[in-house]
């Protein structure tokens, strides 16, 4: 059997629906975003640790130039090592059926004997290929799908110089390549780059790499120690061109799943205490207000006998209703999300299976939070009203008391109305509340001022890589080094407007405990399809001597422009130089380490060298060029800029609206749930006040105007904080966005700033002229006969 | 009156005092009241505005504590008990009746009843004291829908459905036309007389006293005299 109290508790609920319903949507959006996050994040972590799992994927990595296959003995001895698999592994050049572009392809080698120990492929259809037979090879799933390419089919890859047919057995699975993109790219692009499985032989005389490995896999035993195995086998890779060898956090595909996850760690984290914040200052405020009007029904309880902790539990009651409506949404929304998402996902992973798996922690932990919340919002004001005496309690509350102070002093200098005037006193006489409502409309800005902020960083970031330092139509990574008459060369290809030689050699940065692995260039005097930037966006002139390095990576190493850094070049001679940094660069997309092209290689004693070219193309000559590229032996890798500016821009434009879309539904909620309430306390405390004004002959817009200017003069009071609040919030993403191979860069446009504001107080004035549409309806005899 | 007086008393005051605001904004209200209230009698406290009736009618029912003096119900001394114990107090032994009623808008007239027969210890049902209060034919209403003398009425049915030993009115009849005023008196005579609760009516209409077995004139925060009427009136017979 219901009591009495609580029947009166779901009547009151229904009675204030509009503003528990506008409060609850803010709660929701806490709510949801804690357990689609956290719904997410389960779900990518348990899938993949179970395959991971399954597949036994490896531990440690290591890429060598050419190691012999007798040195996985020695490998096999390094302590804490449970299993190691050797095998080859390169970049080639393919040519799809109907498809005039070149695609890449990275051929990965089967053991010679049996299945894979570390990695397993799952297969998905057909077979793995025959080790025997070098023109086998099975392929990722996404790129047969993207090719058509059902086992017995065939294409052609350009293999260290020779064009050769090869057949496909069947389609592959790997946790290797979860996340599958080729060289220069961010985005797996499933027509343009698919990986090869191929027996061991096959790959062993196409790549010219008999009883040789250049790619190592160790799985370790529980609790070894990842970096002590990493310096061992960097000691046993050293004298064959060994790269550095790493854990799982440089591995391409965990890292990019890492990031995933860590970036649904942080929505988790930052967004929601936004909401759950406001959310506890819009209880308060209605709770309060809720209170206020029925202090006399407090008295009477009271009176009759109910005990203080009984009322002040009624009201505790009632705000957990509130957060109860709100955790219902919220829950609701989180859940059919967080199903979609894993849809989502699996447009850019690669997972055997994806099923959303619900988060109970998440539920729990929101459930905790919401009621927290509301319970923490209402406790003041149910505090304040529940110590009354009865006797006070019954007797109306005193007339709020207004003095003479500023306002007079401020109202006489402008010459203000008595309107006006008005809307001064209030905000000066409830200035807890004005502040309220500024921090709930700054919050929703601050909200929309972040979320837009990605896609100007995304602009900036294709601006910068693609049109800023990289001008470049597309780069060809040559199959060996080259004296720079390849350059000449290269001048005749069809379409060839204008071609620069480039030198790239990966070293090891090292300074103290820090230590990172990146490329380092060779910058030629006067180069202009790849240039150098500065943080400011300006070249940066090559120095004499010294490097360039990214600002992002010299804070990660600790380092300042004219420090000296350690360089350990990882390519023959295998050299140690101690190098300045003369001046730090930005680069949105990878991080290389820039040098004088005399000044490195009078570095290194040799004769200047090309290993890849940038070229600037006629786009009319392409299908020349492409053919041409897919039968020239001297190039291994190809990297269509053009073609990827246009998949980033696509990529981006394609899910723009829709988020563009759901960002704004969160502030707009937020402005909402903020000044809807705000003007509903408004009219219920001043009908008398507002009903005396129309019984003086103020018309129903002037009337509405001391309710609707003070909203509006808070709501654009609070936008500029919420430019500033944004802005930090936009700091902290770009912080947590940005990984070895992104920098967000952090630039926030005018549009963005122009368009949370233009959102925002559409929806705060839309919010206000809702309640003003009540106060039009109020009946003068009847608001002037109310007590209050 | 002699059946009355050998009675027991059920409140008690010594030398009662309240002051409210300090300094010169200080206003007393009551200044030493003694008084005494005796099961089944029906008082009535007359006087005029600001004399201190309310004040002393909200000490009696522990709404309010006073500043100085001792206030007894009973053998229990009030002045001296914990805010739980007169929550208990109230909540076992006083009934309440309003000028404005103070009934609870969202709830129904039946449920404004219930809401005193959930925590009391030995209620009627909330159609009873509803019956009782001439209430039968509208429990389902809530208060909007009801006219004043019908709300007052609620507020009676809630007051009395605990069975309460004493019922403190403050101006029942005040917000009320005579006709309507009548109806309400004659519930609380007729409850005074059924079921034996001590009575204390407070209100400016001089008329009222005659339905009193004493009338207690206040003025000035002081107990200016008390009369006994030989002869009471019915509520109907009341001139306003």
């Amino acid at each position: 059997m219901i009591s009495v109290l609580d029947r009166k508790l779901l009547r009151d609920l229904r009675r204030i629906w509009a503003q528990v319903l506008a409060i609850a949507m803010v709660l929701a959006c806490g709510v949801a975003v804690l357990v689609l996050a956290n719904g997410a994040q389960l779900t990518l972590t348990e899938t993949r640790d179970s395959w991971y799992d399954h597949s036994r994927f490896a531990d440690v990595f290591a890429t060598a130039t050419r190691a012999p296959l007798s040195l996985t003995d020695r490998i096999a001895e390094i302590d804490g090592m449970a299993q190691v698999e050797a095998r080859i592994s390169d970049f080639v050049i393919l040519d799809m059926p109907g498809m005039a572009a070149p695609a890449m392809g990275r051929v990965v080698s089967l053991p010679e004997a049996g299945e894979p120990v570390l990695n397993i492929p799952l297969v998905r259809v057909g077979r793995l290929p025959d080790p025997t037979r070098a023109d086998e090879v099975a392929v990722s799933e996404r790129f047969a799908l993207a090719h058509d390419l059902a086992p017995g089919r065939s294409f052609h890859a350009i293999l260290n110089g020779q064009r050769r047919e090869l057949t496909v057995t069947g389609w592959m699975l790997s946790p290797e390549f979860i996340y599958a993109i080729g060289p220069g790219t961010l985005i797996p692009d499933d027509g343009r780059f698919g990986i090869l499985w191929m027996g061991h032989d096959g790959a062993a005389a196409a790549f010219d790499m008999e009883g040789a490995f250049d790619e190592v896999s160790l799985r370790l035993t529980p609790g070894a120690s990842v970096p002590a195995v990493v310096r061992a086998l960097d000691d046993l890779l050293d004298p064959y061109g060994g790269t550095g060898a790493h854990g799982r956090d440089r591995q391409m595909s965990h890292a990019f799943l890492q990031s995933e996850l860590d970036q649904l760690s942080a929505m988790a984290v930052v967004l929601p205490p936004v909401f759950f914040i406001v959310s506890a200052f819009l209880v308060n405020m209605v709770i309060g207000r809720l209170i206020a009007l029925e202090r006399q029904q407090i008295g009477l309880l009271k009176a009759v006998g109910y005990s203080t902790p009984q009322i002040a539990g009624h009201y505790l009651k009632l705000s957990i209703g509130i957060g109860v409506v709100g955790l219902l949404i919220g829950w609701a929304l989180g859940a059919f999300f967080a199903g979609r998402i894993a849809g989502l996902y699996a447009q850019y992973f690669s997972f055997p299976y994806l099923v959303y798996v619900p988060s109970p922690g998440a539920f729990v932990l929101s459930g905790s939070l919401a009621v927290a919340t509301v319970v923490l919002g209402a406790l003041r004001a149910v505090w304040a009203s529940v110590r009354l005496s009865p006797a006070v309690a019954m007797s109306p509350p005193a007339p709020p008391k207004y003095s003479r102070g500023m306002a007079d002093r401020i109202g006489a200098l402008l010459r203000l109305k008595q309107t006006t005037m008005m809307i001064l006193r209030s905000l000066i006489r409830w200035p807890g509340r004005a502040a309220i409502t500024v921090f709930g409309v700054a919050a929703s800005v601050s909200v929309l001022v972040a979320s837009f902020f990605s896609f100007d960083a995304m602009d900036a970031m294709v601006d910068d890589a693609f049109y800023q330092s990289n001008r470049a139509g597309l780069t060809l990574m040559l199959s060996q080094t080259r004296s720079p008459r390849v350059v000449e060369d290269a001048r005749s290809l069809p379409g060839a407007l204008q071609v620069e030689g480039v030198f790239a050699a990966p070293v090891r940065l090292t300074h103290g405990p820090h230590e990172k692995f990146l490329q380092l260039q060779a910058q030629p005097e006067g180069a202009e399809l790849l240039r150098v930037l500065g943080p400011g966006g300006g070249e940066v002139p090559m120095p004499p001597a010294g490097v360039v390095m990214p600002a992002a990576m010299a804070e990660d190493l600790g380092l300042r422009a004219g420090d000296m850094v350690s360089v350990e070049f990882l390519v023959p001679p295998r050299e140690t130089h101690l190098l300045q940094i003369t001046a730090v660069t930005f680069q949105a997309l990878g991080q290389s380490l820039h040098m004088n092209e005399t000044a490195l290689f009078d570095l290194l004693r040799q004769g200047p060298q090309v290993n890849m070219l940038n070229l600037l193309i006629d786009d009319a000559a392409l299908p020349d060029l492409y053919a041409q590229i897919k039968t020239t032996p001297a190039v291994s890798g190809v990297m269509l800029w053009n073609e990827m500016r246009k998949q980033f821009v696509d990529e981006i434009q394609r899910n723009l609206w829709t988020m563009v879309l759901i960002y704004s539904i969160l502030g707009i909620l937020i402005t909402v749930g903020v000044v809807y309430n705000a003007a509903r306390i408004q009219l219920s405390e001043r009908s008398h006040e507002l009903a005396s004004l129309r019984v003086l002959g103020f018309t129903k817009a002037q009337v509405a105007y001391v309710l609707v200017a003070e909203l509006m003069f808070l709501s654009l009071v609070a936008v500029p904080i919420g430019w500033w609040l944004g802005y930090l919030f936009a700091a902290a993403t770009a912080e947590g966005f940005s990984t070895d191979i992104v920098t967000l860069p952090l630039i926030v446009t005018r549009t963005t700033y122009g368009g949370a504001t233009a959102i925002v107080l559409v929806a705060a004035l839309a919010s206000a002229l809702l309640v003003k549409r009540r106060l039009d309806r109020i009946d003068i005899v009847t608001a002037l006969k109310q007590k209050e | 009156m002699d059946a009355v007086a050998a009675q027991k008393a059920v409140f008690r005051t010594e030398g009662v005092t309240k002051v409210y605001g300090t300094g010169a904004g200080a206003v007393q209200a009551l200044r030493g009241v003694d008084l005494t209230l005796y099961e089944g009698e029906m008082v009535v406290l007359l006087g005029a505005s600001g004399s201190g009736k309310s004040t002393l009618l909200n000490i009696l029912g522990a709404l309010d504590t006073p500043t100085a003096g001792r206030v007894f119900f009973r053998e229990q001394e009030l002045t001296r008990a914990s805010d739980r114990e007169l929550t208990a107090f109230r909540r076992d032994h006083v009934g309440f009746v309003f000028q404005f009623y103070n009934l609870v808008p969202s709830l129904t007239a039946r449920e404004n009843v219930a809401l005193v027969t959930e925590i009391a210890k030995n209620p009627m049902r909330p159609e009873e004291a509803l019956e009782r209060a001439g209430l039968k034919h509208r429990m389902d209403h809530f208060p909007a829908e009801m006219s004043g003398g019908e709300q007052q009425r609620v507020a009676i049915a809630r007051a009395i459905a605990k069975r309460p030993e004493v019922l403190l009115c403050d101006e029942p009849t005040g917000a009320l036309d005579s006709k309507t005023g009548v109806t309400v008196l004659e519930a609380l005579t007729d409850i005074n007389r059924e079921l034996g609760t001590a009575t204390a009516i407070i209100t400016h209409n001089v008329g009222i006293q005659k339905i009193a077995h004493r009338v207690v004139f206040l003025a000035d925060g002081r107990v200016a005299k008390v009369i006994e009427n030989e002869t009471r009136i019915a509520p109907s017979e009341v001139t306003w």
